[in-house]
């Protein structure tokens, strides 16, 4: 998992983007629509004004949490695919601190935040566990688990939790207003959870650059058995990678859920898990790069809803470019190692 | 017909594989390619087949000059390569398996396959069920498929690799019967060993290999001393005697089997003590490696104590080990050591002992270039470890260890090094030893082998074969006693 991503020298790090954007457009003219309009209303619809701008913010709380926390399992050597699950674990064990728990206002946030924190961990930790333990590589065992979380939401809403005489999968019963997070202003700015994020991403990237642990990670995530010889834990570490990442993934789906919709529905991850990784691709594993790509990919997102309302095209258009870019992001990357590998000529092989 | 090697050159980093190789192979004789582990063989080998590029040099089979960029050209021109694992699909039938990798389209012929294989089995006398899963045959049927296999594509050099690895004795002699037949018929069958018996029994002609060269041939048969000369070169080195007097028992070994994948060591005695130097010789895979984890703490015996320091850590995991103060340098650098990516500051805070949570990078910095100073690295603190030469990461290796050590063991500590690094790892060692620190470690070497230890355990087949005392062995008779021969 060596850096492909975005950060490094610049100008020729900026052909990907060009080129991405190129498609973009591109597709906009094959379907009929005038390309630079929509561009400008994707701008438009994602900081044009002070509620687009609490609404992009709103996006990239999740994504950045999301994205922070797979820093963390990547450093490890971990593809954890089951960041989706872990987002929709911590909504549910926040659901239900919100639904059953009595308290007032700032306890009852606080309660819901550690649950949902605590609820995504030890989701993680099942998929470290199955991989330590029971040998399951973690992508399967990740992919399996985002299916029983989100079957599981399903359950509980349609099931135990469903609303008074209804079983829909439109969601639960609305919260009690004393658990809603928290926002500022009449645009909703979701202040509480900006600064919980912007923390993640804080802490983050100092645990990845100046401790210990993060180092430690680091050795077992490049090379395992050189770690373990050297002394370090490394089923401890992998699982902590897990445990870390589950916390934020779980922090984002609270806030999804007591923040974005005062309800448990069963797209409560808003799909920030997947996207949470193609941030951390583009960034090329970094933490430091993690909190503008978040906000471009926010905003493309957020900004893309106005093309469906003013030109009828599908919202889709926002994922498509999101997949370009970092397809071509990568493919810049794979480029550049193999020119400087026949630079150097052939690559020196183990001999057997 | 012929096949002619000129000038093979290939380089694998600062290591010549491959140093201008120059070999002819005729029709009509089996020829033998003998050398020790790491002598370019396989390398030699891999190029003919066409599986890793020559720097220069020249392939030229039958008046004509090969271009062979991948197997398929190699194919293509009638070389087939047998490999040390046979390289089946091992949830595909036989017939599958036979019929993969033939030419042609899309459309498969499995009838004209099933016609051909059941041929060529008749022909060799093998007996094949072509709907059985490839899964339920033994080594060397897979061996024997493959050999059908290629020879059905037209193979017209047959090139085995170490091929009686893991097979069973008659099914050696029906390998051994096959290839004469093979040869008989005008195949040209090249035989790659480092079992100076086999190649004894099996060759009518024997090219030596040793450092990248071809150092000799041979017509068979042709006295073992010579082979066993051409093998290692003339090894004339007095063991140099230990300035320290030996200690208590570092590490004991009580009646322990140690059993791992095919290597089973049995009911093995034995005791190092403090300031000695123990050698493990033998051909790469005899069971030195075994050994060695065993008394690193990761492989735990299946039977015996083991006991470090005089307390009994039979069964205790590899931190325990690590803890009584042993410690383990395995073969491969880059692969079990350092971490490729991490700068050499890093390696540093890593097998440093800190304790803080945080890490003082200035810190890290200074002491990383004292110890680059004082271990002559060529490099920066900021140079990653994979960037470093093979000299310099086993200098990096060397400085990342703990500062009281017990036990040292290590996995051809000089292989691949330059003169100067090599004897800078062994000044290195000798110092640890003269502190009281035992140090076991496997080489290939012999002048190695003869030059430091005090004793050497030689193995052969996963057993130790033999105790010898450094100071009264010849290199020719560790030489013979490494090919699984008594020098008589």
């Amino acid at each position: 998992m060596r850096p492909l991503g975005l950060p490094g020298s610049a100008a020729s790090r900026l052909l990907p983007v060009v080129l991405a954007l190129g498609v973009a457009l591109l597709l906009l003219k094959l379907a009929g629509a005038p390309p630079l309009e929509a561009m400008r209303l994707l701008v438009e619809g994602s900081v044009g004004s002070s509620a687009k701008v609490s609404d992009t913010l709103a996006a990239w709380v999740p994504l950045a949490l999301v994205s922070a926390g797979l820093v963390i399992t990547f450093a490890a050597g971990l593809w954890n695919i089951g960041v989706e699950g872990q987002i929709v674990a911590g909504a549910i064990a926040a659901t239900w601190v919100a639904r059953e728990v009595p308290g007032p206002a700032p306890l009852l946030v606080a309660l819901t935040l550690v649950a949902g924190v605590v609820g995504g961990a030890l989701w993680a930790l099942l998929a470290g566990v199955l991989r330590t333990r029971g040998r399951v590589n973690e992508i399967f065992g990740g992919l399996g688990l985002d299916f029983v979380a989100s079957g599981l939401a399903i359950f509980l809403i349609i099931g135990p939790w469903k609303r008074k005489g209804i079983a829909s999968t439109s969601g639960t019963e609305l919260f009690r207003p004393e658990t809603w997070l928290p926002t500022v202003g009449p645009s909703r700015l979701p202040a509480l959870a900006i600064g919980l994020a912007v923390a993640a991403v804080i802490l983050v990237f100092l645990l990845m650059r100046g401790t210990l642990f993060g180092l430690r990670l680091k050795a077992v995530g490049r090379n395992a058995r050189s770690a373990h010889l050297m002394g370090i834990p490394t089923e401890r570490y992998t699982l902590s990678a897990f445990a870390l990442c589950g916390a934020l993934a779980g922090l984002a789906g609270t806030i999804q859920a007591t923040g974005v919709f005062h309800k448990l529905v069963p797209a409560v991850s808003g799909g920030y898990g997947f996207l949470g990784i193609l941030v951390v691709l583009l960034a090329g594993f970094r933490a430091s790069w993690i909190a503008p790509i978040a906000l471009f990919f926010a905003a493309i997102a957020v900004g893309s809803t106005q093309l469906s309302l003013r030109l009828d095209l599908d919202s889709s258009l926002a994922g498509v470019l999101q997949g370009v870019l970092v397809l071509f992001v990568i493919l810049a990357g794979g480029w550049r190692v193999r020119r400087s590998r026949a630079r150097a000529g052939s690559a020196p092989q183990e001999e057997a | 017909m012929s096949l002619e090697l000129r000038d093979i050159r290939k380089t694998f980093g600062p290591v010549r594989a491959n140093d201008g190789v120059d070999l002819t192979v005729e029709a009509g004789a089996l020829h033998g390619l003998l050398g020790e582990n790491g002598a370019g063989k396989s390398t030699l080998m891999k190029i003919l087949s066409g599986f890793i590029a020559a720097d220069s040099g020249d392939v030229i089979l039958d008046g004509e000059r090969l271009a062979l960029s991948s197997p398929r050209d190699a194919i293509r021109a009638g070389i087939g390569m047998l490999h040390q694992d046979p390289l089946v699909f091992l949830p595909l039938t036989v017939l599958d398996n036979f019929i993969l990798g033939s030419p042609g389209g899309a459309r498969i012929d499995r009838r004209a396959g099933a016609r051909r294989l059941q041929e060529t089995s008749e022909r060799f006398g093998f007996g094949f069920d072509p709907d059985a899963p490839v899964r339920s045959l033994t080594v060397g049927e897979r061996q024997q498929l493959e050999i059908l296999r290629l020879l059905w594509l037209g193979a017209r050099v047959l090139i085995l690799d170490e091929p009686t690895t893991g097979i069973s004795a008659t099914q050696r002699v029906k390998l051994f019967e096959t290839l004469r037949s093979l040869a008989a018929q005008g195949t040209i069958v090249i035989f790659v060993s480092h079992k100076l018996e086999e190649v004894e029994e099996l060759c009518d002609r024997v090219t030596v290999m040793r450092r990248g060269k071809a150092v000799g041939e041979a017509e068979m048969p042709c006295p073992t001393d010579r082979l066993v000369e051409m093998m290692f070169g003339k090894v004339l080195v007095e063991a140099e005697p230990t300035t320290v007097p030996p200690g208590d028992p570092v590490v004991e070994l009580d009646s322990v089997t140690l059993r791992e994948r095919t290597i089973t060591t049995a009911d093995l005695s034995l005791s190092v003590r403090a300031g000695e130097v123990v050698g493990l010789a033998g051909l790469e895979g005899s069971g030195q490696r075994t050994f060695l984890r065993a008394c690193a703490g990761l492989l735990g015996p299946a039977s015996g104590r083991m006991l470090i320091g005089g307390r009994d850590l039979t069964g205790r995991g590899y931190r325990d080990f690590l803890a009584a103060g042993v410690h383990y340098l395995p073969a491969g650098r880059l692969e079990e050591g350092l971490v490729p990516g991490l700068t050499v500051a890093e390696h540093f805070v890593l097998t440093g002992g800190a304790r803080r949570a945080f890490i003082d990078w200035q810190d890290a910095r200074r002491l990383a270039e004292t110890k680059i100073r004082d271990n002559f690295i060529v490099g920066i603190p900021g140079s990653t470890a994979d960037s470093l030469s093979g000299g310099n990461q086993q200098r990096l290796l060397l400085a990342m260890m703990p500062p009281r050590l017990r036990l040292l063991l290590m996995e051809h500590p000089t292989r691949g090094l330059d003169i100067e690094s090599a004897d800078w790892v062994w000044t290195k060692l000798l110092e640890r030893r003269d502190e009281g620190t035992a140090i076991v470690f496997a080489s290939t070497d012999l002048d190695e082998l003869l030059r430091y230890s005090d004793r050497i355990l030689v193995f052969f087949a996963g057993q130790v074969l033999r105790v010898l005392d450094a100071h009264e062995t010849s290199g020719e008779e560790l030489g013979h006693l490494i090919g699984g021969k008594e020098l008589v």
